[in-house]
């Protein structure tokens, strides 16, 4: 391997590795907040995507208002699930949790068939992002990609100011670390879950929203992201943001290598870093840090 | 389990646990009248219903296996569905082109599942709560990968078992499983002895040492219990009736695929527990039988018309309702209808 082929596949890595980012650090604050093991996060990445699919028609090339438009889209309609289907869920046991969000998950890919049928679609990355930039000579790296990990960083700082420099970030972090002391203390939980809960289905949304162009759209690409994101919350510590960046940055690494150098076997390479990590620190990396 | 902590009192929670010795309180008859009927019914309906049947007895295998860790031993998995894979694709290869005895084939299955149950078991027992859920995805996800992914069983086509397992035995065929009717009986006779064998378990000493982990893990280890070994037989056991399952399965559909290991069947093994109601075994079987006939109704052209295509949808609404009005499953149901239970 050159050290070209070598730096496209590392820009690559960051960048996959972005993308889980997004939607696993709205799982991770749903697991460590509000206690639910939510199975359906996948379909929010996977209503992102259908998102983009639907408002790229509408806003041409204004790529970042339809990302802003689609946001919101998602946001309203995370904070009506939330109120609709889980806000009774709080108090029961994991394993119903983990049943109503198995039953969501056939909800939301039936809706999908209904509204949009079963094809394959592509999404165009806006004109303005096409072309890529040369990279030694004969490799180029495109340019939506380098927009793709921008965006991601750009979010990620966004939501490290929002937790640690805001008022409800500091509700969100109390939350995380102690639930009955914070409603002790007179936080209105039920709203602070409400928007923990919107926040993540928008940031998965989003990430769908930018992986449209890259990855297409199907049927079903919700589910591999999901067992893909629980692997980074665990592997991260569940609850802890900062945990579950330097674990998908670990997963989008081990991923695009291992396809690179074993091909085949390459699907097993997460599972495993995954396995010798939790033996080594049976509660993931940063357990509660934030 | 929490708001009712909070409206009955602590002593009320452990109570909802269900106790080992009166665990199947409702007695022998009623289970042994539905064997009989079992039994009867190749008599009455269509192959088609013998078939339908024959799912539901394997699954109901499969389900009494995670029973074992779920409801016995408190170990929530969402990666059974790779002990059942394993034991149905070890039967596939080893029957090879030319078809195998029942005798290897079906020692073969077990023992191939729960060696890896005991590989991954050692290692994901060393976490829990939520962490152990994840970790059990993920060793059934490796062993996913390696069979969706290289050519070691066909890739993702899977394979198929060209002839099936026979018992032969002193010059006579005592078992031929191609026979419909045989592997009927074989199955239902296995998930007899499934029960049997796993009330027998939960009833000795063993099986009151995986209920005093489920409850108190903490007192178990300090009441001189090395749990991890008690938890890490439970695990094994548990594998290894997957792979009588998966054994069944095979034999049952003719192929494998590596769908058999997916999350989405890990996921729906777990969903038949719930649905049937954890702590039973009894729950277990109803379980299996209100999932896969459930999933049959809403995909059935003749009875529900051009909703069949939208079975998702209908089966996922009906799960949704379950959780709302139904926290303890169908044997809740059936205990509050005795007026049993609050």
């Amino acid at each position: 391997m050159d050290l070209a082929t070598f730096l496209v596949q590392c820009l690559n890595a960051v960048q996959y590795g972005l993308l889980l980012f997004l939607v696993a650090s709205g799982l991770t604050l749903i697991f460590g907040i509000m206690g639910v093991i939510n199975l359906a996060h996948g379909s929010f990445y996977m209503l992102g995507a259908y998102l983009a699919f639907a408002l790229a028609p509408l806003f041409g090339d204004w790529f970042v208002t339809r990302l802003a438009v689609g946001v919101l889209l998602a946001f309203a309609f995370g904070y009506l699930l939330e109120w609709v289907f889980f806000s009774f869920l709080y108090e029961r046991d994991h394993l119903q949790q983990v049943l109503m969000t198995y039953a969501l998950i056939l909800v939301f890919e039936e809706s999908r068939s209904l509204l949009v049928g079963n094809d394959v679609h592509g999404v165009a990355a806006p004109s303005w992002l096409a072309g890529g930039f040369e990279l030694g000579g004969l490799m180029q790296y495109p340019w939506y990609r380098v927009f793709s990990s921008v965006a991601c960083i750009v979010v990620a700082l966004a939501l490290y100011a929002v937790v640690n420099r805001t008022r409800l970030g500091m509700m969100i972090r109390a939350g995380a670390s102690n639930r009955d002391m914070v409603r002790g203390l007179g936080v209105d939980i039920r709203l602070l879950y409400r928007i923990v809960f919107a926040g993540g289905v928008a940031l998965a949304a989003l990430a769908g929203m930018i992986a449209a162009p890259l990855s297409s759209v199907y049927p079903g690409m919700g589910g591999s992201v999901l067992i893909i994101c629980f692997v980074v919350v665990v592997i991260g510590g569940i609850g802890s943001i900062t945990g579950a960046l330097v674990a998908s940055l670990l997963v989008g690494f081990v991923d695009t290598f291992g396809k690179v150098f074993f091909a085949e076997w390459s699907g097993v390479g997460v599972y495993l870093l995954m396995a010798v990590v939790l033996v080594w620190r049976p509660e993931g990396l940063m357990k509660r840090g934030i | 389990m929490a708001s009712d902590a909070l409206t009955e009192g602590p002593a009320a929670d452990v109570g909802a646990l269900p106790d080992i010795a009166r665990r199947e309180a409702g007695g022998w008859r009623v289970p042994a009248a539905a064997v009989l009927a079992i039994a009867l019914l190749p008599l009455v309906v269509s192959p088609y219903g013998i078939d339908l049947v024959l799912r539901i007895a394997v699954y109901a295998i499969f389900a009494l296996s995670l029973e074992l860790l779920v409801g016995a031993a408190g170990l929530v998995s969402l990666g059974h569905a790779a002990f059942l894979g394993i034991g149905a694709y070890a039967t596939v290869l080893g029957s090879g082109d030319s078809g195998g005895s029942v005798a290897w084939l079906l020692p073969l299955a077990v023992i191939t599942a729960a060696a890896y149950a005991l590989f991954a078991g050692a290692l994901s027992l060393r976490t829990r709560g939520v962490y152990f859920i994840m970790v059990t995805l993920a060793f059934s996800q490796m062993a996913y990968f390696v069979l969706h992914d290289t050519q070691v069983g066909g890739g993702s086509d899977g394979i198929f078992l060209y002839v099936k397992p026979v018992l032969q035995f002193a010059g006579t065929t005592w078992l031929d499983l191609d026979d419909r009717l045989t592997l009927y009986y074989t199955v239902l006779g296995a998930l007899v002895a499934t029960y049997l064998f796993l009330s027998v378990l939960l009833d000795s000493r063993f099986g009151h040492a995986l209920a005093g982990i489920r409850v108190n893990e903490q007192r178990m280890r300090a009441a001189g219990f090395s749990t991890y070994l008690y938890k890490l037989a439970a695990f094994v056991i548990a594998g290894a009736l997957a792979g009588v399952a998966g054994f069944l399965l095979a034999a049952k559909d003719g192929a494998v695929n590596p769908e058999l290991l997916s999350w989405h069947e890990s996921g729906a093994v777990l969903l038949m527990l719930i649905l049937g109601g954890i702590g039973s075994l009894r729950g277990a079987v109803i379980g299996a039988a209100a999932f896969v006939l459930l999933k049959e109704l809403y995909q059935s052209q003749a009875i529900v018309g051009p909703l069949a295509d939208h079975w998702q949808m209908t089966l996922g609404l009906t799960i949704i309702v379950f959780v709302a009005v139904l926290p303890r499953g169908l044997i809740g149901l059936g205990q509050r209808l005795r007026g049993k239970a609050p």
